[in-house]
């Protein structure tokens, strides 16, 4: 007896959520064409294609901005994170000290301070990139930090007992332990970072040719061009999830063999 | 009293004229919440022997093992390894705990290779001695497995190797095969007694069954808890080379109960018999 296709794992994880989606998307082009509903209510998935295509340039401009601060952000927020949990696991004062007030930048909301980085920092890429670094920092510090202490007694043990120097123990033990918890810190902060962009572009509302996709919505939102506006937030969308796609795949690759949460 | 012991374990035998492996001398703990886990305890091992410390949970006996290996340090009292204070020069010692504690990113083959890797000794020294180590246990075969990827005693038996590997000349034991089954168990005993029989090893042993104390040892210290203290101390007999019908012999049966009823009275419980 055949096996229904459904069944099989492959089209539950990937065809069935797909097939839903173009339903969903086929509902809504052929729906919102019988009503007539205008397109500055709500535009169809082919007002939104076409959209995309007539202002690709623009778009995809505005999409290579906003994805440049991302990434420098996060890789800034990757590099301070880190190096700071290895400060923070040297010393239980120091992290007791300035733990406080790495909290403090995490619960200040981001629109709230970045007009203040804006206004102290001319250059506007940099100012995105600092507002998007700091709120994409702090899952990678306290992540970091938690896998750098929470090692195995019994493995410390036995590496004191072969007289291994705090070096090798960092090394060797602890940093090989952080692995997991560092990748879960870096797909919570790779979606923040892109979040930290968006939110701090619209606060900046810089326009010309420093204009990332949050200014495009704004512009398409004065304008009531809901096309775009969908065009935009599509890419936006697309994104984050590429970003969260290429951590989930480091992650596998670096931990596939041995962390139970990459076994299939 | 040495003529008296029997025929079969003469270079086991515990001296008194010799400085002895490891000697602890009024040796007290008290944790700063003023918990009394030892309480002035005298104890000394011989080169040689192979020593159960047995009691119930609470009775110091793991904390007694840390401070043999150097982990943990007497608030009172002193530990002596070959009469000195410092256990670096006068043995080499490894250490076996209640877990396998195997890293879990490393294959078999490299976590039993650590404690060589610590000391800096190049792969092609460490590689023969490891392999040596995997083969003593019986793990040759899965150097390059994960120890995901192993059973719980095979695990056990890889943590063993990593002990051996550094040929050491005292081997402390925590409770090491207390999450295994009764076969797994058995084998692993078997294994040590062997091991210990072919080697110049001084072991020393923690463990709360009895069972276990008597099929290993050549010696074994009854500890009673709160406050954790030595109760008895008392030679085993049995023939030097040991195998399953020993498990079942009268003299193993006879010393169980007799153990089991020491520990109740240390205990304070009521023993029926």
């Amino acid at each position: 007896m055949i096996k229904p296709l459904i069944q099989h794992p492959t089209v539950q994880r990937i065809a069935a959520p797909l097939g839903l989606g173009l339903i969903f998307l086929l509902f809504w082009q052929l729906s919102f064409q019988q009503l007539e509903v205008p397109i500055y209510v709500v535009p169809k998935p082919s007002d939104i294609v076409i959209a995309m295509i007539n202002q690709s340039s623009v778009l995809f401009g505005s999409l290579w901005v906003t994805l440049k601060i991302t990434l420098l952000a996060f890789v800034c927020a990757v590099i301070i994170g880190t190096l700071v949990a290895f400060v923070f696991v040297q010393s239980r004062v120091v992290e007791a000290c300035f733990m406080p007030y790495a909290i403090l930048f995490q619960v200040t909301p981001i629109v709230a301070i970045a007009p203040l980085v804006i206004i102290w920092i001319q250059n506007t890429t940099l100012a995105l990139v600092v507002c998007a670094m700091l709120v994409a920092v702090f899952p990678i510090l306290t992540n970091t930090t938690l896998g750098l202490r929470s090692v195995n007694k019994g493995l410390l043990n036995l590496f004191q007992i072969n007289k291994a120097s705090r070096w090798q123990i960092l090394m060797r033990l602890r940093v090989p332990n952080a692995l997991p918890y560092f990748f879960g810190g870096l797909r919570i902060s790779c979606g923040l970072a892109l979040i930290g962009a968006v939110v701090s572009e619209f606060v900046a509302g810089a326009g010309g040719t420093s204009a990332g996709l949050a200014y495009q919505i704004l512009q398409a939102g004065f304008q009531l061009d809901l096309p775009l506006m969908f065009a935009a937030l599509f890419l936006i969308t697309c994104t984050g999830l590429g970003l969260f796609v290429l951590m989930s795949l480091l992650s596998q690759f670096f931990l596939n063999k041995w962390h139970e949460s990459e076994q299939v | 009293m040495n003529s008296a012991l029997p025929m079969d374990t003469p270079i086991h035998e515990s001296s008194s004229f010799v400085t002895p492996m490891i000697m602890a001398r009024g040796v007290e703990k008290t944790y700063p919440n003023g918990t009394n886990a030892l309480q002035r305890l005298d104890l000394n091992i011989a080169r040689g022997e192979i020593v159960s410390l047995l009691g119930p949970s609470g009775c110091g006996k793991s904390t007694l093992l840390k401070m043999f290996a150097d982990l943990e340090h007497p608030s009172a009292g002193l530990v002596r390894w070959n009469g000195k204070a410092d256990i670096q020069s006068q043995c080499k010692m490894a250490m076996v705990f209640q877990e396998a504690t195997l890293m879990p990113w490393s294959n078999i083959e490299d976590n039993v290779r650590l404690p060589l890797d610590l000391q800096h000794i190049s792969k092609s020294v460490s590689t023969p001695k490891v392999m040596a180590a995997l083969a003593a246990v019986g793990l040759e075969k899965f150097s390059k497995a994960y120890p995901r990827e192993l059973s719980g005693g095979m695990q056990m038996r890889a943590s063993l190797a990593r002990a051996l590997v550094t040929e050491p000349d005292l081997l402390l034991m925590d409770e090491p095969f207390g999450a295994l089954d009764e076969f797994t168990r058995h084998k692993l005993d078997s294994d040590i007694r062997q091991l210990w029989s072919e080697r110049d090893l001084t072991v020393v042993f923690v463990t709360h069954s009895i069972y276990e104390a008597v099929y290993l040892s050549s010696r074994v210290i009854v500890m009673g808890a709160r406050p954790g203290r030595v109760v008895a101390d008392l030679e085993i007999e049995g023939p030097y080379l040991r195998d399953e019908a020993f498990r079942s012999s009268d003299i193993f049966i006879q010393q169980c109960s007799h153990l089991s009823q020491l520990l109740a009275e240390a205990s304070g419980g009521h023993h029926h018999d």
